[in-house]
């Protein structure tokens, strides 16, 4: 799972490591970082691309349930009885203080372990996790807590009056919910929420421990064949840079979206 | 009535209502888990790899304090420059803080690991410095990568927190006749400090939650003993539950400590 001997340069006897580097020169000399990276596949470009579709495809999809746990949990949170708001409380806790690494290790193995276990008390056969959809739910989970946080503040920012005309007007719960409670949070949610997509997309990183792959692990595959090391890891830094300005222009627009029509207190 | 035992009524009602029936239920259930989970889960493996345990603790928190200092150091800087430095400062500066917080830690720890750590080898008066017997270990790598994040992360709650500081006390400053020097050292660091606290405490949690990624480049934190019993047992979920609890502890004295260290702070600011 971890660096095993023949992706890490530094590790063996010296003489064993020499081989390994000259090797590497040879490698590198061989091909210049543009042969590596081409798009067909002598080069390792189209993996790299692959990688970065994979990633933004969870990081989507866990932002997503995020939004959703988010606005549940915000919801159970303010309104909630007792008992829900101290086990919202705890998961919030919980998943803030533990690593995403571990969280990711335990739920991953817990989610397929307790699944397989269901579907074998149930009589069906035991099914293999398709490691895209875990790595969603799994990292989907944990951004829920976050975005729980950042959806009951935004909540909290509406001003009372708004909600209170709302209920004067006669809205039924689910109707205040979706026409004034949700538009009337986004603009207060979007600077969190978009902090939490930028997360969203680096914590994908984090799923190559689990082997998926996704950028990070086809990145250190290329590498650990080709022996560029250099080129490959910088290569997948500028595309994880761009996405994340590229992400940056976009909130920009939606930010100025959601506040439109509203008084600007400040500039 | 004297302060201490307003004091003590005062905690004590606060218990009480703190310790609402439901929670007392709660409370209940959660114990029962705990009992549960050491009566009936492999706890056997632990006196094994006890030892190994204190150390990744030991490692995981030496790794953190060292981190955080350092980082904090390059962070003052770095925010300081974007408010008021030069131009070629201070562009460098905001496109540190853009690429470190735009790319993924894994992936950093990993490029100056393998990347720089593949180059280094191919110059010759690296190999022969006193340097190498060092950049041949995983360790300088990760406390270089771990640095640099925390010091982008908090370079840019420090840029904020040095724009914030008001402009009327640094002129009152120099008319008063302090020297440059003297009015960065006595009221813009120490104000901007007090601002970026809160925001300090977050980022050393998420700092905390990064150190595991360590254990990807073979040092061996307490992540990385977690993971060793794994592997060498195939016991799953009794490692990785107290790896959690471990993590717990630590956030939770992080946390408690700098809320001592924020109460110690006048709140009269601006």
């Amino acid at each position: 799972m971890r660096g095993s001997g023949a992706q890490n340069p530094k590790r063996g006897s010296a003489e064993h490591d020499g081989d390994r580097h000259i090797e590497a020169l040879i490698h590198l000399a061989q091909a210049s970082a543009f042969d590596l990276l081409a798009l067909s596949p002598p080069g390792w470009g189209g993996n790299l691309l692959r990688g970065l579709m994979n990633s933004v495809l969870i990081a989507v999809g866990a932002f997503s349930i995020g939004i959703l746990i988010g606005i549940g949990g915000a919801f159970g949170k303010l309104y909630g009885g007792p008992v829900t708001r101290d086990l919202l409380e705890l998961y919030t806790t919980l998943v803030r203080a533990i690593p995403e690494l571990v969280l990711i290790l335990l739920l991953y193995f817990a989610g397929t372990d307790l699944i397989n276990r269901l579907l074998e008390a149930l009589g069906y056969q035991r099914i293999d996790i398709n490691g895209l959809v875990a790595g969603i739910c799994v990292l989907g989970i944990v951004q829920g807590a976050y975005s729980t946080e950042v959806i009951r503040g935004a909540i909290l920012a509406i001003p009372q009056g708004q909600i209170e005309a709302a209920r004067a007007y006669g809205m039924s719960p689910g109707l205040m919910l979706r026409r004034i409670t949700l538009p009337a949070m986004l603009p207060f949610a979007i600077p969190g929420l978009a902090n939490l997509w930028l997360i969203a997309t680096k914590d994908t990183a984090l799923l190559a421990i689990v082997g998926f792959n996704e950028l990070t692990q086809e990145t250190r595959t290329a590498a650990s064949t080709t022996k560029a090391y250099f080129t490959f890891f910088l290569a997948a830094g500028a595309l994880y840079l761009l996405l994340t300005l590229f992400s940056n222009v976009i909130i920009a627009r939606v930010e100025r979206w959601a506040r439109r029509g509203m008084y600007m207190e400040t500039h | 009535m004297s302060a201490r035992s307003a004091d003590l009524i005062d905690a004590g009602a606060r218990a009480s209502l703190w310790l609402q029936p439901h929670r007392l239920v709660l409370i209940a259930i959660g114990l029962a888990l705990v009992v549960c989970a050491a009566v009936f889960m492999r706890w056997d493996w632990l006196p094994d790899y006890y030892d190994l345990a204190l150390q990744g603790i030991w490692r995981t928190i030496w790794i953190l304090a060292v981190t955080c200092v350092l980082g904090f150091m390059l962070a003052v800087p770095i925010g300081f420059v974007q408010v008021t430095g030069p131009r070629w400062l201070s562009l460098p500066a905001y496109w540190f803080c853009t690429v470190i917080r735009g790319t993924p830690l894994l992936l950093q720890l990993w490029f100056l690991y393998y990347g720089l750590g593949s180059l280094f080898p191919q110059f010759p008066w690296i190999r022969e410095s006193f340097l190498w017997p060092y950049l041949r270990q995983a360790w300088p790598y990760a406390i270089l990568s771990l640095t640099l994040s925390y010091a982008a992360y908090e370079g840019e709650v420090m840029r904020g927190a040095f724009a914030g500081v008001a402009r009327g006390q640094l002129e009152t400053a120099r008319a008063f006749g302090m020297s440059r020097w003297k009015v960065f050292r006595r009221i813009w660091l120490p104000q901007a400090i007090y601002r970026a606290l809160p925001t300090l405490a977050g980022e050393t949690v998420l700092q905390l939650k990064a150190t595991p990624l360590v254990a990807t480049i073979t040092v061996v934190d307490i992540y990385a003993v977690a993971s060793r019993v794994r592997q060498s047992t195939f016991i799953v979920y009794e490692p990785l539950l107290l790896l959690a609890v471990i993590y717990l502890c630590i956030t939770g004295i992080l946390v408690l400590a700098f809320r001592k260290l924020e109460a110690r702070i006048p709140n009269r600011l601006g």
